[in-house]
């Protein structure tokens, strides 16, 4: 079963609580897929890492000693890529989106294709489990296939190790990256709290999210900060018919935990929030 | 003057900073635009009574294959670098998975056969918007199920900047990868808002590294400050990083913001502090002209 928590706003709590959800479940395979922005490693020290180097993206480059300067490359780029300096044609690395159509259809072969494969994917035993995230180079592009690649790495690794459980520690927004993380999952959590803003999310990511997946729910984090904005979560997603399956009260013992670098069933097992939190992860477990 | 406002990791307040500050800008004489390039989840906006006044639809290049002229040759799948033809010859097969195509026409290029047609679809929609004061906003919107976020951030930034103004104020998407870069790219200064913890401190570190291999000029908002640990500031210390300002830890901001309101507007302290940010940025464009 792979369970995957979402948001749409960034700073909802996702990471504090999904790794909440980790320590509950126990033999688990744990993945971040948060690549340009991972947590999860911070709270979950691994043993025996595995480190791989991730091919994530290629860039083309032009040999002006070759170039002909016939302009062919800047007319079939559709990223304003190929700019044309000082008698020059080059390739702004940043918006090229490695294509390859200049590379391909250059008469003078002048132009060529570089790898880029600094983006880094560990896989670690943890306490819980098995820890599997990835880490995008500075600048690099394509984390929704970078996502891919590590669900199917978790996947396989769940077979083999005869571990039945997922969990997903996902992306902000509602881009390439959230749709690859939700694609084929089993379960959706969405953790949001009580603003307009965090609520207007919820609403695209809602949109999004049942497209994919049928199994959808909603925790609103930090709910007694706007009780008002809590209640029309409550009543937007009745409408739908999606469960709220918790609403944890602000607490400051949640960001002690992180900054403890621990989890907050570890940090305190007898905060209130931890009875919630269990209450929450056996209703998504088992309905 | 373009300003980024960004963060590495979601959620420490980009759109706290950006709306404060922009109406700091205008109550010094500065003529200023609001641009909220958050286009997966735009939310800046939502803090002030505005009307519409333009919109555009965005639009990306997407191929028509038309598989009754197709001889299944299997050269657009060949040139697609984004596996965005699905193609079986064997069953005659042959179709676009629309969320992986990149829009880069190379298939089209390809075909010799007149089998892939050229069109377009609708990413998004820019959006400008008007306040009773006559100020300007821009906003892009991604269509929900849309993955092309980068044409949509550059579009939204592209038509804000034909707008003559002091400052462009762009609020950005969080991460740190091609939306980032993206924005931080088409500004001449970045103010990175993060937050004293050990993930905020994570997140602010890589996109750092991204700003610092760009050669950007950037500086660091805390928010939350005195929540969480001091590891942040020993980094920034270190790293002689500016820190432009520090916003404490309070329940009574985040009511105020939850509500859609500016704590720049309700309270002394952070109408103080927004002021003082203004005029640090200002300094810092003189000394660049």
């Amino acid at each position: 079963m792979e369970i995957a928590f979402l948001s749409g706003k960034g700073g909802t709590g996702k990471s504090s609580i999904c790794s909440a959800f980790i320590s509950l479940a126990n033999n688990v395979i744990a993945v971040d897929s948060d690549v340009d922005a991972a947590n999860l490693y911070l709270i979950f020290k691994t043993n025996d890492t595995s480190q791989t180097n991730y091919i994530s993206g290629k860039n083309a480059v032009i040999n002006p000693d070759f170039c002909i300067k016939c302009g062919i490359c800047k007319t079939l780029c559709q990223f304003e890529a190929i700019n044309f300096i000082n008698g020059n044609y080059k390739i702004d690395p940043i918006s090229c989106d490695g294509c390859a159509i200049c590379y391909r259809k250059c008469p003078s072969n002048a132009i060529g294709m570089i790898h880029s494969d600094e983006s880094k994917l560990y896989v670690g035993d943890f306490e819980y489990g098995l820890l599997i995230y990835g880490q995008l180079a500075p600048g690099e592009e394509n984390s929704g296939k970078f996502i891919s690649v590590i669900r199917n790495i978790a996947k396989k690794k769940a077979s083999e190790k005869g571990i039945d459980k997922i969990i997903i520690d996902g992306p902000p927004g509602i881009g390439c990256p959230f749709m690859s993380t939700i694609t084929g999952v089993d379960k959706v959590v969405l953790v949001t709290e009580p603003s307009k803003s965090a609520l207007m999310d919820l609403k695209r990511a809602l949109d999004v999210a049942r497209e994919y997946s049928k199994q959808i729910y909603v925790i609103i984090n930090k709910y007694d900060l706007n009780n008002e904005i809590s209640n029309e979560i409550q009543f937007y997603c009745d409408k739908l018919k999606i469960p709220i399956v918790a609403k944890i009260p602000f607490d400051k013992e949640i960001v002690y935990a992180m900054v403890n670098k621990q989890t907050i069933i570890e940090y305190n097992k007898n905060s209130k929030i931890v009875g919630i939190l269990k209450d929450a992860y056996e209703y998504i477990i088992n309905k | 003057m373009k300003i980024a406002i960004a963060s590495g990791k979601g959620g420490t307040g980009k759109t706290f900073v950006s709306t404060n500050l922009f109406k700091a800008f205008k109550d010094l004489g500065y003529s200023a635009l609001l641009v909220d390039a958050d286009v997966e989840c735009p939310n800046s906006l939502l803090f002030y009574k505005l009307k519409k006044v333009d919109e555009t639809i965005v639009k990306e290049y997407r191929p028509i294959i038309h598989s009754e002229k197709c001889v299944y040759c299997g050269l657009c799948a060949d040139y697609c670098e984004y596996n965005a033809i699905f193609y079986v010859p064997e069953l005659k097969q042959i179709k676009l998975l629309p969320n992986l195509c990149h829009g880069c026409k190379a298939c089209s290029v390809a075909c010799q056969y007149g089998a892939i047609e050229d069109s377009n679809t609708e990413i998004g929609i820019v959006s400008s918007y008007i306040d009773k004061g006559k100020n300007l906003y821009f906003e892009g919107r991604l269509k929900e199920g849309s993955v092309s976020t980068i044409p949509m951030i550059k579009s939204t930034i592209t038509q804000a900047s034909k707008q003559l103004s002091d400052f462009i104020l762009i609020d950005s998407p969080p991460g740190t990868s091609c939306p980032f870069i993206q924005t931080s790219i088409r500004s001449d200064f970045v103010i990175l808002v993060t937050e004293p913890t050990p993930y905020g401190l994570s997140d602010l570190r890589q996109a750092i590294l991204t700003l610092d291999s760009m050669n950007k000029s950037y500086g660091v908002i805390i928010n939350r400050a005195g929540l969480g640990n001091m590891d942040l500031y020993d980094y920034l210390s270190e790293n002689n990083i500016q820190i432009l300002g520090e916003i404490p830890f309070s329940k009574e901001i985040a009511r105020i913001y939850t509500q859609g309101d500016l704590v720049y507007d309700k309270m002394e302290d952070m109408n103080l502090l927004y002021r003082e940010l203004c005029k640090k940025i200002i300094n810092y464009g003189n000394s660049l002209s």
